[in-house]
């Protein structure tokens, strides 16, 4: 009982990440630092029982179980503690909405179809509320991506949704902010729907299958049309006859696109959407990240056979059919991964950013090896969006991205003690936790 | 070309077919006969109301808890359980919910919907059933949308998937009444296009609407009273007052026979109800949602009202801005009686791992937090006499994990009420590859059959009115406009 009734003092020493300055809520180029007598798990290669890590100029300096304290570091100890590569969220809207019943805070879906211009990162509000809460519980990059459903996203989110940013969840601009500008193009794979719902009118609309198929048909056509006008863009680009075609932005944006440069990230949920995504995907020659997935387990085959990662919606997820088994979506990764499928975990969403390791651990639950759901919220996200060789694991050279925990960071009830973005020690401290300690120290009412 | 259009349709036929027949397969497999003594064995029970015990045992007769120790000898007959390296827990009661609701849950058209009903619309076929019974929920508030300031009648049911839903209503459980504050009521976030503003449009117009509803019901007692009393005194030909079944609900309220739980956000609504039912004598058992509870904890405690809340939703509206997931710490440690729910047939499937998070926000103990997914709804709803602890006498309503319920790692695995297993998760992993066999062969006869009808993939296609699970509205259903986006934008599909 008295426990939580922390004195001051008590709760300046355990909360010594919230008194920090506010300047350094924000990433900046720092000195060295040293997290000693840590249990590392670098996943890359062995977990370190007691070692070191040594930060420098935002990057991985050392780690290992004799590398020396560099004179000079701010030292961390770890002892008793673990050391992870912070997590990332691959698919959220971060900065892209405050509220979501809000629309004036609402930024993620553009109006109209086909958006392949517009890019997150341009608005990403660095002082969302949203990212040090998220931040706070171990996720130290997300990828922002615009027309990817969430709260508000009632209607159409468009096809072509525009380009995901990876950020780094701390930074005074989003320049500081940025790992990748445009790390992926949004895909909202059409659906052959019979059944919509209106929400203009609100009211249901019901249209026969043939109608339905035409509709998709006509959209999945005019999807190939833009591809093919951005070819034909490229190639005059190519000459170098820049005088003789109009600049044209939104090709402009599909070009790297059909170059297989960038990869596409193609929403799709049902085993038939995917399989028609894949075959799409196949014929333009485009590189696919299937988004969603919540029927992956059907095609895992034509997945694994093809190389297309996925992004997984949240385990925490009621199956499609009434007649799927009730953990369908819980031990679906299990089986994807003995598929050898490579997926991630994501939250596609804001608030519920938060909920990623609880997703992740629910999966290990239900048959997934614990080794693997923690790579599926590191390294393999990292992969996917080809940022591996900057972040997800624990090596030199790396960007310092780390959390310092005391327990596994999957689990509920493991607290974040120490969060490192670009090498900056960085806070804690949120929304949430501001409100908690002024409503812990609200005096009696005097009546 | 051809070939695949017709096979869309057909697998899109099957799915909608099949839909309606699972849910009867299940709950034939998972309506065994309930055997009359059951003892589970070498389990970590987790009582709630008097600690822990290592390899205990619960012994049950007849649908209760008859002995809790540590080394029961196992009656002759009796079925056995063990629980070697598992963890019981008094079944999960969800303090708000609105899983087996035929259709909408809200009756929106008007401010005071007093008069509807849930009770009559308790679907015992619902999917959500089961899932949540695999979930560990044994009992469930089911409540009325959050449309109307003053909203329709609750019922907390058993989740005794495969039952009539005669069978389903938690025996002598008082019955309830939804009232709903804040932006749902007033309807800030929808509109119809084409329609007017609804009254109440604003927090004040919400108190109004209640103290108008109140008066009402007031003057309506007093004429039935007035009536009564006059009756008994032996007066002839009397003419009794007209029956109004929108006020029927509200006298019981005043007369302390029906449970008013409001749905709420802001500490200054809640404040306002605490006044408005103190102006007419009545008491409100439980704030549900009251995100900002935190604020006014001790004006809660005072009033002696039940809060029961979400473990870390924020952000989804205006209102929800300054939640926090200290929330029911913060509440419970001011002497507020806290309950987490769910309001989302999805979130209630794992309740346990929500309660959890207390932990980590706020400090509660291992005890306190399963309290707030057990005992303290059962306080809530007056049902505690009956469930909410692993007591002798009581219910043998429990829930059996791999590991302790309290970490993301524990799945269920026998879901028990009134001593019958309605939930083995051996059982339906056992039962898949027949369902599978069964839900192919259907699918089979369904090809045979729209090959005989060339023409079938242009004439095939749900009737209006039949049911389609996958194209079930949420946001319909989902009164509180809760957030679930993955869920709610997978299954509205397109959106995304």
């Amino acid at each position: 009982m008295k426990a939580i009734f922390f004195s001051r003092k008590l709760l300046c020493f355990l909360g010594l990440l919230c008194f920090l300055p506010a300047a350094a809520a924000q990433s900046q180029p720092s000195g060295t630092v040293a997290i000693t007598h840590g249990k590392i798990f670098t996943l890359a290669g062995n977990t370190i029982d007691d070692g070191t890590v040594v930060i420098r100029d935002g990057k991985i300096a050392a780690v290992g179980a004799s590398v020396n304290v560099p004179a000079g570091a701010q030292v961390i100890d770890a002892k008793g503690l673990q050391v992870y590569p912070g997590m990332f969220d691959a698919i959220t809207q971060m900065g892209l909405r405050e509220i979501g019943a809000v629309s004036a805070s609402v930024d993620s879906n553009e109006s109209g179809n086909y958006n392949p211009d517009v890019v997150a990162a341009t608005a990403v509000s660095p002082s969302s509320e949203h990212i040090p809460v998220t931040r706070a519980a171990g996720i130290t990059e997300v990828l922002a991506v615009p027309a990817s459903g969430g709260m508000d996203s009632f209607g159409s989110s468009g096809m072509l949704g525009g380009q995901a940013s990876a950020i780094h969840l701390s930074g005074w601009t989003i320049d500081e902010m940025l790992l990748k500008k445009s790390a992926a193009m949004v895909l909202n794979w059409p659906e052959i729907e019979t059944r919509t719902f209106d929400f203009a009118t609100f009211t249901r609309k019901e249209k026969p299958f043939s109608e339905a198929k035409q509709e998709y048909e006509k959209q999945v056509n005019e999807l190939g049309d833009w591809l093919e006008r951005a070819r034909h863009y490229a190639q005059a680009l190519e000459k170098g006859s820049a005088a003789k075609y109009e600049r044209d932005v939104k090709l402009e944006a599909l070009v790297p696109v059909i170059r297989g440069e960038l990869p596409v990230l193609v929403f799709a949920d049902r085993a038939r959407d995917i399989r028609n995504a894949v075959e799409f995907c196949e014929k333009q020659k485009l590189r696919m990240i299937l988004a969603g997935g919540s029927e992956a387990y059907k095609v895992k085959d034509l997945l694994r056979s093809k190389g297309i990662p996925v992004i997984l919606r949240p385990t925490l997820t009621s199956p499609l059919d009434e007649d799927d088994p009730y953990d369908r979506l819980l031990s679906q990764p299990a089986e994807l991964a003995a598929a050898e499928v490579r997926f991630a975990f994501a939250s596609f969403d804001n608030s519920f950013a938060r909920r990623l390791g609880q997703n992740a651990a629910n999966a290990v639950a239900h048959g997934l090896p614990y080794d693997e759901a923690l790579r599926a919220v590191t390294v393999y996200p990292a992969r996917i969006f080809g940022l591996d060789n900057q972040i997800g694991t624990i090596e030199p050279g790396k960007i310092a991205n780390l959390i310092v925990t005391n327990g596994d960071p999957l689990e509920l009830t493991t607290d974040v003690r120490y969060l490192f973005i670009r090498g900056q020690l960085t806070s804690t401290n949120n929304r949430h936790k501001s409100l908690y300690e002024k409503y812990l120290n609200r005096p009696k009412p005097v009546n | 070309m051809r070939g695949a259009t017709m096979k869309r349709t057909i697998a899109g036929l099957a799915i909608t077919f099949f839909a309606g027949l699972a849910p009867h397969a299940l709950s034939a497999a998972n309506s065994p006969a309930a055997p009359s003594v059951v003892l589970i064995q070498n389990a970590t029970v987790l009582t709630v109301s008097h600690g822990t015990i290592e390899h205990g045992s619960i012994l049950i007769k007849d649908g209760k808890i008859v002995e809790v120790g540590q080394s029961i000898k196992a009656p002759k007959d009796a079925q056995i359980i063990d629980a070697a390296g598992q963890f019981v827990m008094p079944g999960i009661i969800d303090c708000h919910s609105h899983i087996a609701v035929d259709g909408s849950v809200n009756e929106g058209s008007v401010s005071v919907s007093s008069m509807a009903n849930i009770a009559e619309v308790i679907d015992s076929d619902d999917i959500d059933i089961y899932r949540d019974l695999a979930g560990g929920v044994t009992a469930a508030n089911i409540l009325h949308g959050s449309a109307n300031s003053i909203g329709g009648q609750t019922e907390v049911i058993k989740l005794r998937w495969g039952q009539p839903a005669a069978k389903l209503p938690f025996e002598g459980a008082l019955p309830g009444i939804k009232f709903a504050l804040g932006e749902n009521p007033k309807r800030s976030n929808f509109s119809i296009p084409g329609q007017p503003r609804r009254y109440p449009a604003t927090r004040m117009g919400v108190e109004e609407t209640i103290r108008g509803a109140f008066t009402e019901a007031r003057d309506y007692k007093k004429a039935w009273d007035n009536y009564n009393k006059r009756l008994s005194a032996g007066e002839k030909n009397l003419i009794p007052p007209r029956r109004d079944l929108k006020l029927d609900p509200l006298v019981e309220v005043l007369e302390g026979k029906r449970y008013v739980h409001s749905h709420c956000y802001r500490e200054d609504e809640i404040l306002m109800l605490l006044r408005v039912a103190k102006e007419f004598g009545f008491k409100v058992r439980t704030f549900q949602h009251v995100l900002e509870g935190y604020k006014v904890a001790d004006e809660l405690a005072a009033a002696g009202v039940g809060a029961s809340t979400f473990s870390d939703w924020w952000a989804y509206k205006v209102e929800a801005y300054d939640a926090i997931p200290y929330n029911a710490a913060l509440m419970t440690r001011r002497g507020v009686n806290v309950s987490i729910n769910s309001d989302d047939p999805e979130e209630a499937t794992h309740l346990n791992q929500e309660a959890a998070k207390s932990m980590k926000f706020g400090g509660l103990s291992h005890e306190e937090a399963l309290k707030l997914v057990t005992l303290n709804p059962a306080m809530q709803l007056g049902i505690d006499k009956r469930v909410g602890s692993i007591d002798v006498g009581k219910d043998a309503d429990l829930v059996i994990y791999n590991h302790d319920p309290l970490s993301a790692y524990a799945v269920v695995q026998k879901t028990l009420i009134d001593g019958r297993v309605y939930f083995d998760r051996q059982r339906d992993i056992a039962q898949r590859p027949e369902r599978e066999k069964e839900r192919k062969a259907l699918i089979d006869k369904e090809k045979k059959s729209a090959e005989k009808k060339p023409d079938a993939t242009v004439t095939v296609g749900p009737k209006p009115d039949e049911k389609k699970p996958e194209a079930k509205k949420p946001e319909e259903k989902k009164p509180e406009e809760k957030p679930k986006p993955p869920a709610l934008m997978s299954s509205t599909g397109g959106a995304q």
